[in-house]
Parts: structure tokens; sequence; C-alpha cells
């Protein structure tokens, strides 16, 4: 095959002595992104599963496409709406994609720089962790992100929020919603309010038209005006790619069929959302406790983060007992912070990151039950 | 004595279908060229050599005995002449090989029922005929201390490992000498089980009349088959005690030795794997030169006394490992996959669901041909990386253990976590469905047997 001639034939330079042996990461990743290395086992289990690490995260962005995809439509479709512009489907998409592709692009340039940067300074081989977290990261901001807050964004969670702890697999917040966060509290105006949702279209000089989420909706008092079946579909103003509750229910099929993510955690933080939901509704104090418990599914962040940022297995919780408490709390916390906290209308991102941080506190008491039964039994031995 | 007809039904872990096992026909190769005994085999000896190049032995004769315990020697397998000590770097001694005279000489050992000898004698026969360094002793996988009795013998009568060699098949003409080996072993150990499990086994009535020991019954995936799972299942281990594991066919191997007074370990072996001409059983004694008994069908192989999961590779000396049953042949992997990460992957093998082989986990007929089918070779598939995915250890380790947290324990070398979470009930075969399955590609078993060197030298 020629490109493997050619890479053979480059291939000392990025060697230990060669011209670019600075370049050896760099090159590591390009070469084996084109072909799987021709590495052998030599000792242990002689026979090696076909999964790497790029093949786990290639299907995460695949499961991601459907929730992407439908984004770009829907950013399209609400500047219509808003505006009064009649887009056709691909009119609508192709708008989408072009508001789309500037986050997309600026996100992977600056993660990824940062990635190769620290992999070529430690001598380590560049991580596919980025793939994922540089795809989410502007499919969870507001349409309207200026793309030099996104950039800083980025930049703070790969270096704070990841590489000082030694890169992916040692982080243990999300590094997507370290970024989302980082925006959050910087740049409070740009994230939240009624006018962040919609694109403005090209060549548009008029004042911005505002188009309120549910969640924000709620928050000011008001009761949602778009349907049930409106959020599910997911035709309604939001973050860019986390309207659509089917689009990434698609893609929650796709993790749970390869089995990348985990269903107790998923299951969990629904079942979790919901008993508190069915609390409020019980309760009823105000008009936000009497909304539907079901509506939490549906509206900001919840699908998405649920499906896409909770079972992120460096963040969570390991252990299988673990991971049903630790997305029970998830989804209580995520419901308890949109209903009874005044200050922020979204309680998803919010709840995901404190239980990344409580996530060790929770695997060491499971696996200190199971130290305990251990010397239990060697106390009934002896 | 007891017989518990109680199934143990396992339900983690996964079967490897592999194509080659060894059709039931044996082969008895005419002469073997060279027989080797390797200290490397065993873990955590220091060898002192007992012999010298050109000396004749024995089979029973002391070839070298261990620095720490003077009173393990280790015997050669084979009559015939001392032909070469081979040594490593730092003047490690590798293997000491035998070539073989052609008479079968053994050195003579005191003949008795051992019913009617005491644990004392029959301990005393075990390590004069050298025969005792085929016992392994759990925790740390290493042959028992001489002055040591363990709280009970374990022995696995069944195969789950890839391209299982068929235990009923090897032992079908050895079962009286297997009972023997049981009637003296139970001398000097109070408990001795035997697990079985009847829809592996080719005559799961064999073992059944064996006196002597409790018999345990198994069904379930790999690694149902590995004496671990089955410890963990019967009586766990406990920090501060020690058990015993031994073959079936070193159980005969005993038995010889008290039935007939000579120290013969004579084994079959499976010869099998994907690229085995016509795979088989030979008869060969323990340490015997292979190479130039298995044929294959493809150049670019790799051979492995052992199963391919957490066997030996047979280097090119060429000799089998000690207390193998099988020789596993399979191709090298030695090639570049363009995107492989990308592709469909039909004919990749994989426990996960990313690739269509992955959904086929019940061993029914059809699943099993297209597995077999499946590329099964040395790669790695994939490049090293941090343990990134979580929960997928535990779908194969059948024990009440966490395989992550303890694997990571042995990575740091924190003894007491080691501790804490059972190190002393595993051996590093344990961890091989881990290593097979791993995304992150970490050679598992290695960070664990380093993690048990580690408990046992402190």
């Amino acid at each position: 095959m020629k490109l493997r001639d050619y890479i053979d034939k480059i291939k000392p330079n990025f060697e230990k002595g060669g011209k670019f042996e600075k370049l050896h990461s760099t090159f590591e990743a390009f070469e084996t992104f084109a072909y799987t290395p021709n590495t052998i086992t030599k000792k242990g289990s002689h026979i090696r599963d076909a999964v790497d690490l790029k093949r786990t995260m290639i299907i995460v962005v695949i499961a991601l496409l459907p929730a992407l995809l439908f984004g770009m439509w829907n950013i399209g479709h609400q500047t219509s709406i808003s505006y009064g512009l009649d887009f056709g489907f691909w009119q609508s998409f192709w708008f989408g994609f072009l508001r789309m592709l500037p986050l997309i692009v600026v996100s992977y340039v600056v993660g990824l720089f940062i990635e190769f940067m620290f992999a070529q300074i430690r001598g380590h081989e560049v991580n596919e962790g980025f793939l994922v977290s540089g795809l989410i990261i502007p499919m969870i901001v507001p349409v309207t992100t200026p793309l030099w807050q996104l950039a800083l964004a980025v930049a703070f969670a790969v270096i704070i929020g990841k590489e000082v702890f030694g890169g992916t697999g040692m982080n243990f917040l999300n590094p997507a919603l370290v970024a989302r966060a980082f925006l959050f509290f910087s740049y409070p105006t740009h994230m939240s309010g009624d006018s962040v949702w919609i694109s403005k279209p090209f060549h548009y000089a008029g004042d911005a038209v505002t188009g309120a989420t549910p969640l924000g909706e709620l928050m000011a008092g008001h009761s949602t005006s778009a349907s049930a079946l409106d959020m599910l579909i997911g035709t309604i103003p939001g973050s860019t790619c986390e309207t659509s509750v089917i689009a990434i229910l698609i893609g929650a099929c796709i993790l749970l069929v390869t089995g990348i993510a985990s269903w107790r955690t998923m299951l969990s933080i629904a079942i979790g959302g919901g008993i508190i939901g069915l609390l409020f509704n019980a309760i009823g104090a105000n008009d936000y406790m009497s909304v539907p418990f079901y509506y939490h599914y549906l509206m900001g962040g919840f699908a998405f983060g649920c499906v896409f940022m909770a079972t992120d297995p460096v963040t969570s919780a390991q252990t299988n007992c673990g991971k049903w408490i630790y997305g029970f709390l998830i989804g209580a916390f995520a419901v308890l912070i949109r209903v009874v906290n005044p200050a922020y209308p979204e309680g998803m991102m919010l709840a995901i990151l404190l239980m990344n941080c409580f996530a060790p506190l929770i695997d060491h008491c499971v696996v200190k039950a199971n130290i305990n039964r251990r010397n239990k039994r060697a106390l009934k031995a002896a | 004595m007891s017989e518990s007809t109680k199934v143990t039904r396992i339900k983690k872990g996964f079967d490897i279908h592999v194509a080659g096992s060894a059709q039931p026909v044996t082969e008895q190769p005419t002469a073997i060229k060279m027989v080797a005994v390797k200290p490397t085999d065993y873990v955590g000896l220091t060898p002192r050599l007992l012999v010298k190049e050109g000396d004749n032995v024995k089979a029973g004769s002391p070839l070298f005995y261990d620095k720490n315990n003077e009173a393990l020697k280790f015997p050669s397998p084979i009559s015939g002449t001392v032909h070469a000590i081979v040594r490593g770097e730092k003047r490690a001694l590798l293997r000491v090989e035998i070539e073989p005279d052609g008479l079968n000489e053994s050195l003579p050992f005191a003949v008795k029922d051992p019913q009617a000898l005491s644990a004392e004698e029959v301990r005393a026969i075990l390590l004069q005929s050298g025969a005792w360094t085929l016992l392994r002793q759990r925790p740390f996988g290493i042959v028992p201390p001489p002055e040591t009795t363990p709280k009970a013998l374990f022995i696995s009568a069944f195969d789950s490992a890839p391209l299982a060699a068929d235990y009923d098949y090897m032992m079908k003409d050895s079962m009286a000498d297997f009972q023997t080996g049981i009637y003296a072993l139970g001398r000097l150990v109070s408990q001795i089980h035997i697990s079985l499990s009847p829809s592996r086994q080719s005559d799961p009535t064999l073992f059944n009349s064996i006196k002597g020991a409790h018999l345990h019954y198994f069904e379930g995936p790999h690694p149902t088959g590995l004496v671990g799972t089955q410890i963990a299942h019967i009586d766990p281990i406990n920090k501060g005690e020690r058990v015993w594991t031994l073959g079936v066919q070193e159980v005969a191997i005993i038995g010889r030795l008290f039935g007939s007074g000579v120290y013969r370990p004579d084994r079959t072996v499976a010869i099998a794997g994907p690229v085995v001409e016509k795979p088989h059983y030979v008869k060969v004694v323990e340490g015997a030169y292979i190479r130039d008994l298995v044929k294959t069908t493809e150049d670019n192989v790799r051979y492995i006394s052992g199963n391919i999961l957490s066997g030996t590779t047979i280097t090119e000396d060429g000799f089998l490992c000690t207390g193998a049953n099988i020789v596993s042949v399979i191709p090298e992997g030695n090639q570049y996959d363009f995107m492989g990460w990308l592709m469909p992957g039909l004919k990749k093998y994989s426990f996960s669901r990313t690739f269509l082989s992955g959904f086929m986990k019940c061993s029914c007929g059809k699943n099993k041909r297209y597995l077999e089918r499946c590329t099964i070779n040395t790669g790695m598939h994939g490049s090293v990386r941090p343990l990134v995915v979580t929960g997928d250890f535990e779908k194969v380790v059948p024990m009440d253990i966490y395989p992550l947290q303890l694997l990571k324990a042995c990575i740091i070398g924190d003894i007491d976590l080691m501790e804490q979470l059972g190190i002393y009930e595993v051996e590093p075969e344990d961890f091989a469905l881990c290593e097979f399955i791993d995304t992150s590609k970490t050679e598992i078993q290695t960070a664990i047997r380093q993690g048990l060197e580690l408990v046992r030298t402190n």
C-alpha cells in the first residue's frame, strides 16, 4: 500500500535521533490514526481483544451524531421561526451547519493543540479522549457563544480540568462540563437569559429576537410555552445540540447496545430525577414544583448530561454498585437545583460536577464493604 | 467421602472459541531429542546447581535445589547426560539440558501402599524424589515450602480455556495412578477438592468413582475451569492461610511414584491451534523439546506452552514448560491494519459489542462457527493507554473481588491495599480474561505477578 510505504519512509525522521524527533508524539498520533499499530503481545495474554480506546471513542462520536445533526437543523429552524424567514429543511440545516462549524473547529483546534503539546512535552502518546470532549463542548453551549470565549473555555478545561492531573484517565471532573462551567461563571450574560439561544441570520443588523428555553420560562415563573412533544422532538430554543431528546435517545441506544456507557448510571439518573420530581409534585408548593415530573427529562440538558456526560467512565463512579448511587444522586440533585435554587435555571451541569467530586468517595465506601466482608470471612475461619 | 451433586453455576466470564482443538489421537514420538528443566518456570526460585555438563543422570536425580530452601530439589525428568547448562543475563541459570540416553532408568524410591504411610513418610518421599516440586501453593504460586501443610488441595479436572485440552481423554489410561496419587496426598492434606464440569467433559463419569476427595460440579464459561475460580466458590483463601493446587496429570505422576517407586513425569500434551496441521495429542516427558513435533500451515507463528491466555512463549530453544497440558500455536499479529479502529471489523474477535463478534456470547453452534472464523493472532490491536474504561473487568472475574481496584493497588505497589482487596486469592491467570478484553492494553498479568512478588518478599 502506498500510504504505508510513505509512512515507513518518513518514520525514521521522527524516531530517536531523527530530524523531527521532537514531533514524535504528533507523528505517532497520525500514524496510529491511519493504521492500527503492528505491535504484538510479549507475555501474559498472547491474544488481545480487537477493541482499543480509539474504537471506544469513535463509537461515542457516532452516538453523538444524531444530536449534532438535529442540533444543526434546529439552529436554522429557530432562526427561521424567530425572524420569520421561512427556511426550508436544507436551508435550516445549512444555516445551522455554518453556525456550528466554527464552534467545532475552534474547540478541536484549541483542545488538540494543547493535547499534542502536553503529549510532546511529556513524551506520551496523544490520547483519544479529546475526540469526544472536543465535540461535546460546542454541543452544550448557546449558539451565540463568542469564539474567543469558547477557545478560552476549552483551554481552561483541557489544562486545568485534565492535563494538570496527568491527562485522560487521571482527571476527576468531566472536561466538557469544566468548559461549560467556566463559561457559565465567567460570562453569565452570554450563557443564560433569553437572548443567547437564537442565532441571528447572516447580514442582519437589527435587534436580536429573544427566545426563552423552557427552563428559563419556569425560572421566571411562567409555564412552558413548548409542549412536551416539542421538547421530546427538540424544536425549541436551547443549547446547540441538547434540545432533542429523541436524537439523544438514539445516541443512548448506540452506547447501550455497544456496552460503552453504563446502563446503571443512565437508569439510576432517571430514577433519581423522577423520584425527586414526583416528590415535588406531591408537595406542589409553587408552580415549578407542580410541573409534571417527566418534564425534567425533556427540558434543558438532563437527557444529554445523563447519556453523554454522567456516563464518562473516568469521572463517574467506577464500581457497579457505586454507579447506582452516583447516578441516583445526579438525577436527584439536578431536579433539586432546578426547582429550589433561585440562581441557576439548569441543575444538570452542577449536579454532575458535584457528583464527579464525590464519585471517588462513593467507590471508597463500596470497596470498603468488600474489604469488610473479606475481613469477616477471615475472622470466621480463624 | 461426601459427594455433593450440587452444581455451582457461574455466569461471569466468557469462552473464546478458536479453531483447531486437538482431535483425540495420540502420537508417541519415536525419540525425544532433548529435555530441559527450567528454573524460570518457578516463581521465586534461586537455583543452585548440583550437576555439571557431561554428568549422567537418571529420572529423579536432582539437578538443582532452591538456595532459600535446600530441601526443594528439582529432579531430572529422564535418564541421560547433562548436555548443556544455559545461562542468561548476570549468569542467571536459564535451563539444564539433558540428552536422553533412551535407557529410561530411574532412581528407585521405596514402594509402599500410600494408605499405610504416615504423613511424614509421604512428605519425605515427595521431597526426596523431587515430585514435591509439582505442587503449587496459593498465595504466590510458589512451590510450597517443605515443612508446610495447607488447609486444602484443589484440583481442576477440566479445562475451559481457549483450545481446551480434553482432560478425560488425556487421563483415561492413568486413572489408577490418579487414585493412588489422591490416596498419597490424602495422607498429607485433610481436604482434597476435585472440580468437574459434566457439560465440558468427554467422559463425565471418569472422575466420579475417585475416592478420598470431595467432588464439586461447576458449569459456566471460562474461567470456570481455572482452579482460582473454583477455590473462590468452594473455600476462599483468607489472609494467613495456604492452599495447594495440582494438575490432574501431576496427581498421576505422584501416583506412579507411590505405585511403582519411580519418578516418571510422562504426560499427554495437546498440540492445538488454527495453524497446526493436524491438531492432536502427543505423549512426551516433562520439559521435552517440542518444536519438531509440531507441523504448522504457516511460518509466522508463535508456539505457546500452555493456553493462549496465560501460557509462556516457547522461544527458539523450543522446550515445554513444566505443568503444560497444551502447546498452542497461533499466528503472529505483526501486521498493520488500515483504519482498524474505524472499519466494521466483521472478522475481528472482541468481547466488547463494538464489533459484531461481541454480540455472540452464547456458545451455540452458529455463533461458535462464526467466532472460530474470526481472526486470532498475537497483535495488540491498539496502543497502550491509561485505564479509562470501567465496569468490564467485573464481567469476567467470577470472584468476590474488585478487579480494577486490585489491579491499581498492584500497579502502585500498596501492600496493605492489595491484602485488603484479596491479592492472596488470585494468580495472574485469574486476570487473563481482563487482560484480553482490556481497552487500554495494560499488561495486567505482569502487574498482578509483580504485586504478588512484592507482598511475598515483604
